[in-house]
């Protein structure tokens, strides 16, 4: 049986007091040990960021990148070795910004991917710029004057593109969010995990008590069906005096792309064989050319 | 007359298939026993405008196009407007009777062929695209090239069409034959088949290099279309089944590279080809994977740039780019091919110096190798040579028997780290962008970050000793000593042929087929045998002689530029000669390093004044 503190690193994390990222952190180790899968069972692939740090403060195998280039990297191990769970964890600049045509291409092409988002609305790092999920208007350094870019819409997007399981979590509700990653480990396909996350430094008016306040569960919403593709589309821009955390969207899992690759029936391709007699095959295609 | 070497050019619009009959044109003359060197040259459009093919086809092994057509077929008129001044006294155009050939068009000493070429094709084949199939008849006719070399090839290419399709065709190209009887008498030129000659290869750059990869373990290929390197990824996905490979199609080439990094990574052996423009989308993710030392490989095939460039043109100037692109230090190779068989080589060698070194490997062609056909001998691509070397890449076993805590970065005197890759519990680490300490561990240390810029730079001590270093062609002492890298060898190749027939021992050549990390031992050794250099390349700016200043402190005494879109021709070269008598070049000895009194090198080709102003104010 894998344990909590199978996944305990030795690294002190670098994140404020009071980040969500450190709930984030728990909430990961939590759902890989309730799921037994060990440190060395799956990757966290990471991009830039406050948050992308995360595989350095737990044992895993982690790849921290580029910013933005998270799920693209994500991609290409998981393409490469479809027997090593892959889970990707960025920032909302990360996953919607600068990645954010990598976002929807994941979402279509459904690779087995658990896609966490830190999504503090706010740029962390980089010391308080708005970001992709800021709100219209939003004072920061590069916009003294409000933001005039409106906010993008990251879970009506992914049931959009085509996603099958899309959810968001609260960094202030621990055991909820622990529950909803390994929802989404078991879901078979992409699985979007977008965490609100207080960034008490940078983003104040998104603090704790004003998630506290308006969050509410969809499991504990009578009559929400997470099954119904248009109410979740339509429960994804509910933002207001009440916010909506749970699974907005699970719907029939469809093919994995890892599923339909020829190549890949015979395995992960890492595990299949590169030797010579291999290579002596290959007078076939010599042939083409003769 | 037998003629031991002649030129074939089939022209018309974009869309009319002109490649494809070109390509296939050029190995049934392959398989009929003859040498081809085979060019598309097209424009950056579906229909339309002036495509066309040039088949160069001897007796004798080929390595580059020339210039002089001694038959064209001629699908449009345009076709004849504009090669009409490169066909030979003697030589013929073959065009549709239907058109009306204006008299402005005919030249003294040229023969005008009318054929009833759509007429003909609709009639025999029942379909007006036969016509190129048509044409080709009557050239094969003509030349008195045995038909049945062209069948064997219809038979193979549209065998997958039905037999009725086959069974047209064939009805066309014999159609074809017959019809070219009544010119026969007026065309002098003749290139029979050679019965009895060894089966050969026919293929292009671009086939090479992918054949190496594949025999190279390349099993993941991520890209995103860009002309001329897209072939690279039709040709993996077409074979991708068969051979147990995966290629992915991504949304850019940022994503295609990534992707890439990330199969690498965790253990397949990954490539993105690519051409400049995609090229440059991927230079940060270049250097993740220096900082990360995740074995990648780049293939680039150059066309014009900047920017979009002339995308269906040729050019070399992505030389220093490749060498430099990246903020930051980290080692990498610069494989530079020029030839069908150096592409294969580069093929798989790449994915050996990767994995070894842990650092990206690039490729870099260009369109005109990348693009044109030429007939090898079978054994040409030497499979057998091929092996795959991963470094010090861990087993299962040796990851079994550790004991300590995994150091994915550990510091060695060799600077290279036992590599694991994720999926054992005794190696479980984190590698990252940052720089960091001999666990992968984000440190801004400052003792550690020379140690860690240290290890990677150590790594290429001696590296450029397991590099091709360069190659002579001609004779060992002569007057003149090209230099040259990628596909201008073989142009130059022919050059100095024909210069060395007029006067023995007047030029050799000195071609580099890899430039970094720069080979420098193998060129000392080999430039101290040069008395007068020019280099020869595809770009304004002189890259290589730039190249070759900075690294062995050698100048050159000239230099042949060609920047027009087009691949040098022998007779470009030849053209482009340094005209005055230059003094001898000083030894290559260390003490003759380059001092205040630098000589200028004498430049010529393209806008050449201003080029020579360039050229005295930017020397490196």
């Amino acid at each position: 049986m894998v344990a909590r503190k199978d996944f305990d690193g030795t690294e002190r994390p670098t994140w404020c007091r009071g980040c969500g990222n450190h709930a984030i952190l728990n909430g990961i180790k939590m759902a890989l040990a309730e799921h037994d899968i060990a440190p060395h069972e799956i990757l966290i692939v990471t991009g830039i960021g406050c948050g992308s740090k995360l595989p350095h403060y737990m044992k895993v195998n982690g790849y921290h990148t580029l910013h933005g280039r998270t799920l693209a990297v994500a991609t290409g191990a998981r393409l490469a070795n479809h027997g090593l769970r892959v889970m990707t964890v960025h920032g909302d600049g990360d996953g919607y910004g600068e990645g954010l045509s990598h976002f929807l291409n994941a979402v279509r092409r459904n690779l087995n991917i658990t896609d966490v988002v830190q999504d503090n609305r706010i740029y962390g790092l980089t010391k308080g710029q708005y970001s992709p999920t800021s709100e219209r208007g939003k004072h920061t350094p590069t916009s003294p004057e409000g933001s005039i870019d409106g906010p993008v819409q990251p879970l009506a997007m992914a049931i959009t593109a085509g996603a099958t399981f899309v959810s968001r979590g609260y960094s202030g509700e621990l055991r909820h969010l622990a529950w909803l990653i390994g929802e989404a480990l078991k879901h078979p396909g992409y699985a979007l995990v977008d965490v609100l996350q207080p960034c008490v430094t940078f983003n104040r008016s998104y603090a704790y008590d004003f998630y506290n306040e308006r969050v509410y569960r969809l499991e504990d919403e009578e009559g929400y069906d997470p099954t119904d593709r248009t109410a979740a589309w339509e429960k994804a821009h509910e933002w207001g005096e009440r916010i909506p955390i749970g699974i907005f969207y699970r719907g029939e899992p469809i093919p994995t792309y890892e599923e339909q690759v020829p190549a890949l029936r015979a395995g992960p391709l890492v595990k299949q064989p590169l030797e010579p007699e291999w290579i002596r095959r290959m007078e076939a295609i010599k042939q083409k050319y003769v | 007359m037998v003629q031991n070497d002649l030129t074939i050019r089939i022209g018309g619009e974009a869309g009319m298939g002109l490649e494809s009959s070109g390509a296939g044109f050029s190995k049934a003359l392959t398989r009929g026993g003859l040498y081809v060197f085979g060019l598309p040259d097209y424009y950056s459009r579906i229909r339309g405008g002036h495509n066309f093919f040039s088949i160069r086809v001897a007796r004798e092994p080929l390595y580059s196009h020339t210039e002089p057509v001694h038959l064209l077929l001629a699908l449009d008129l345009e076709t004849i407007r504009r090669h009409v001044d490169t066909i030979v006294k003697g030589g013929a155009v073959i065009y549709d009777e239907q058109e009306e050939l204006p008299e402005e068009l005919r030249r003294p000493g040229v023969n005008f062929f009318p054929v009833p070429l759509t007429s003909l094709a609709k009639e025999k084949g029942g379909r007006e695209v036969m016509r190129n199939t048509l044409g080709l008849g009557v050239a094969a006719g003509l030349i008195g090239f045995d038909v049945s070399y062209m069948g064997s090839v219809i038979r193979d290419n549209f065998a997958r069409k039905g037999q009725a399709v086959v069974d047209a065709n064939l009805r066309v190209a014999e159609a074809g034959v017959e019809a070219s009887g009544p010119f026969q008498a007026d065309f002098p030129f003749r290139m029979a088949a050679v019965p009895d000659a060894p089966s050969r290869m026919i293929l292009n750059g671009n086939e090479a290099f992918s054949l190496g990869a594949l025999a190279g373990g390349c099993r993941f290929v991520a890209a995103y279309p860009m002309t001329p390197g897209s072939p690279v990824l039709h040709w993996f996905a077409a074979h991708a089944e068969e051979y147990g490979a995966v290629t992915k199609h991504a949304e850019d080439e940022i994503a295609a590279i990534n992707m890439a990094i990330g199969a690498a990574y965790v253990g397949a052996r990954a490539m993105a080809p690519t051409s400049g423009g995609g090229f440059s989308l991927m230079v940060e993710a270049l250097g993740l994977a220096g900082i990360t030392e995740t074995p990648v490989v780049v293939y680039e095939a150059q066309r014009p740039g900047p920017a979009t460039g002339m995308p269906t043109r040729t050019e070399q100037s992505d030389l220093l780019f490749l060498i430099h692109a990246s903020q930051g230090e980290f080692p990498r190779f610069v494989l530079t091919p020029g030839t069908v068989e150096e592409s294969f080589r580069a093929g798989w060698q790449a994915f050996n110096l990767a994995d070894r070194y842990q650092t990206p490997a690039l490729v870099l062609s260009d369109h005109y190798l990348a693009v044109a056909y030429r007939t090898v001998e079978a054994d040409a691509l030497d499979f057998d040579e091929v092996y795959i070397d991963r470094g010090t890449l861990l087993t299962e076993r040796d990851l079994d028997a550790l004991e300590k805590p995994y150091r994915r970065y550990q510091v060695t005197e060799s600077g290279i780290s036992p590599r694991a890759v994720p999926g054992h519990p005794n190696a479980v680490w984190v590698s990252t962008a940052n720089e960091h300490d001999e666990y992968g561990a984000v440190s801004e240390d400052a003792a550690n970050r020379i140690a860690q810029v240290d290890k990677r730079t150590r790594k290429m001590e001696g590296a450029d000793r397991e590099l091709e270093g360069p190659i002579w062609y001609g004779p060992e002492e002569a007057e003149v000593t090209f230099l040259c890298w990628s596909s201008t060898y073989g142009p130059l190749r022919q050059a100095v042929d024909w210069l060395n027939e007029k006067q023995p021992g007047r030029a050799n050549v000195l071609h580099f087929s890899a430039l970094h990390p720069f080979p420098l031992e193998a060129a000392e050794a080999t430039l101290a045998r040069a008395k007068r250099m020019v280099v020869v390349e595809g770009n304004s700016t002189g890259q290589m002689e730039a190249l070759l200043r900075a690294r062995t402190g050698r100048t050159v005494d000239g230099a042949i530029h060609r920047y027009d879109g087009r691949a040098f021709t022998p007779e470009y070269i030849l053209a482009h000669l340094p005209e005055e008598p230059l003094p001898t070049a000083p030894d290559a000895d260390a003490d003759c390093r380059p001092s205040g009194r630098q000589r200028r090198p004498q430049t010529v080709g393209g806008r050449q004044s201003a080029r020579s102003a360039f050229t005295s104010d930017e020397e490196v």
